[in-house]
């Protein structure tokens, strides 16, 4: 099975305190990881470290076969992370939000209608302004974003927050249908009952280390 | 073109495009900054009422008000990257620096130039100054230069506060000094142009050239920096 991410015994330090402290952590293509712990555990770090955004101070590291301790940037192509904001322009419509990521990387107009259809925001919503769109519906529109991005490891942090019920069973659809399309996907959260159901292995992070993993 | 450069070129055009579409759908430079530049012009009438002196100061008080309104597009232009995370998340996407820089840089000037076009009409009546054929020239000149150097100083610094506590003083206090160049040199080839105070159009070229020099030093200080400094 192909390893999109190897960590091992990492050590990454933010403003002087080490976040991580030597994480060793295997992921395979097709997996969905959770990562899991309580508040200020690593789970954030673990994500911006695979995202090429942290830099390694001990340890090695690798995603999708690039270095991160000589390369981490090159990484960041490949990569799609969401954290708690969405990225998204406020003032522009779901549409141009969308059509604006596929520009920088040169995705076709085919690209865009596919990624808005998969995450159910075209029709009525795609000429709707970001800001006026539900938190589910934005968070939707940031996935689509991801898409036409063509990232192939999805590092999400707390993607549940902030979606209602509704919204939360429509994110684990969009979640399996990109694995299953090829995505691998890392989530951090420390809300389990539902990642737990989602998640092909749980991983626990407590105090910048992995306690321990469960299928 | 090498792989990168097409990556930059098409970074710089998403970059531009998407950001006056965003200015085409506020309309925040027609609706508040061209009325505040409108205000500035009409308070230094006010505050100089005399006809001989306003047409002896009129290409300073253009370029001042033409520097104030720029403090606001700027940082309008950089409020939209951070109101959700975007300018994070373009950094998170590897998205090409450069490109970002070209691209923001090219939206702030066409705005800008915009506005110059607008005061100029406004000094013209307000201010009752008659430039010649050559003047207007040499007065489109100074613009174009001068926008160009505005351009990329604005971007340059208006990343740098993006991510900084405060940054609605912050810009002021760092950019107003930096610009100060641009202010001398684009007042006194306006002043050439306009034939303030008895000066002849041919002095106003040096001082365009000086302008060019100046775009040119912050074009390639931003194209070095802006990258390293939305990383920080």
């Amino acid at each position: 099975m192909e390893t999109v991410v190897e960590l091992s015994g990492v050590v990454a330090v933010l403003s002087n305190f080490p976040a991580l402290a030597g994480i060793d952590l295997v992921v395979h293509r097709g997996e969905i990881v959770l990562l899991h712990g309580p508040n200020g555990a690593g789970k954030t770090s673990v994500l911006r470290v695979c995202a090429g955004l942290l830099p390694i101070e001990r340890g090695e590291g690798s995603v999708m076969g690039v270095n991160l301790r000589t390369h981490r940037e090159s990484v960041r192509e490949q990569v799609g992370l969401l954290g708690h904001s969405n990225g998204l322009y406020l003032e522009l419509t779901v549409t141009q939000n969308v059509s604006f990521w596929a520009s920088t990387v040169g995705a076709t107009e085919q690209e865009v209608a596919l990624a808005m259809q998969r995450m159910k925001i075209d029709g009525r919503l795609a000429h709707v302004k970001a800001s006026q769109l539900s938190a589910g519906q934005r968070r939707r529109c940031a996935l689509a974003s991801l898409i036409v991005r063509r990232a192939s490891l999805w590092l999400l942090d707390e993607p549940h927050a902030g979606l209602d019920t509704a919204g939360q069973d429509e994110l684990d659809a969009i979640l399996q249908s990109a694995v299953s399309s090829g995505a691998t996907v890392v989530l951090a959260s420390h809300e389990t009952q539902r990642s737990r159901l989602l998640a092909t292995r749980v991983v626990k992070v407590d105090g910048g280390l992995i306690s321990g993993s469960e299928s | 073109m090498t792989s990168r450069m097409q990556t930059v070129r098409r970074v710089s055009l998403a970059v531009v495009r998407k950001d006056l579409r965003i200015e085409w759908s506020s309309k925040v430079l027609l609706n508040q900054v061209a009325p505040f530049s409108l205000v500035i012009m009409i308070m230094f009438a006010f505050a100089l009422d005399n006809e001989g002196i306003l047409q002896r100061v009129a290409p300073g008080l253009v370029w001042l008000a033409t520097l104030f309104s720029m403090l606001v597009i700027v940082q309008r232009s950089f409020a939209v990257e951070t109101a959700d995370g975007a300018l994070d998340a373009l950094r998170v996407a590897g998205t090409e620096p450069l490109g970002i820089f070209i691209g923001k840089s090219l939206a702030l000037m066409v705005q800008l130039l915009a506005l110059e076009l607008m005061l100029l009409a406004i000094a013209l009546v307000l201010y009752a100054v008659e430039p010649t054929a050559m003047g207007y020239a040499e007065t489109f000149a100074t613009m174009l230069i001068a926008t160009i150097g505005l351009g990329f100083v604005g971007t340059l610094y208006g990343g740098l506060g993006a991510g900084a506590r405060g940054r609605e003083t912050l810009l002021p206090l760092l950019l107003l000094p930096a610009v100060a160049p641009v202010l001398i040199g684009a007042t006194r080839a306006t002043e050439a142009a306009f034939g303030s105070g008895g000066a002849q159009s041919s002095e106003g070229w040096p001082w365009i050239g000086l302008l060019a020099v100046f775009a040119g030093v912050f074009g390639a200080v931003g194209a070095l920096a802006f990258g390293p400094m939305i990383e920080e």
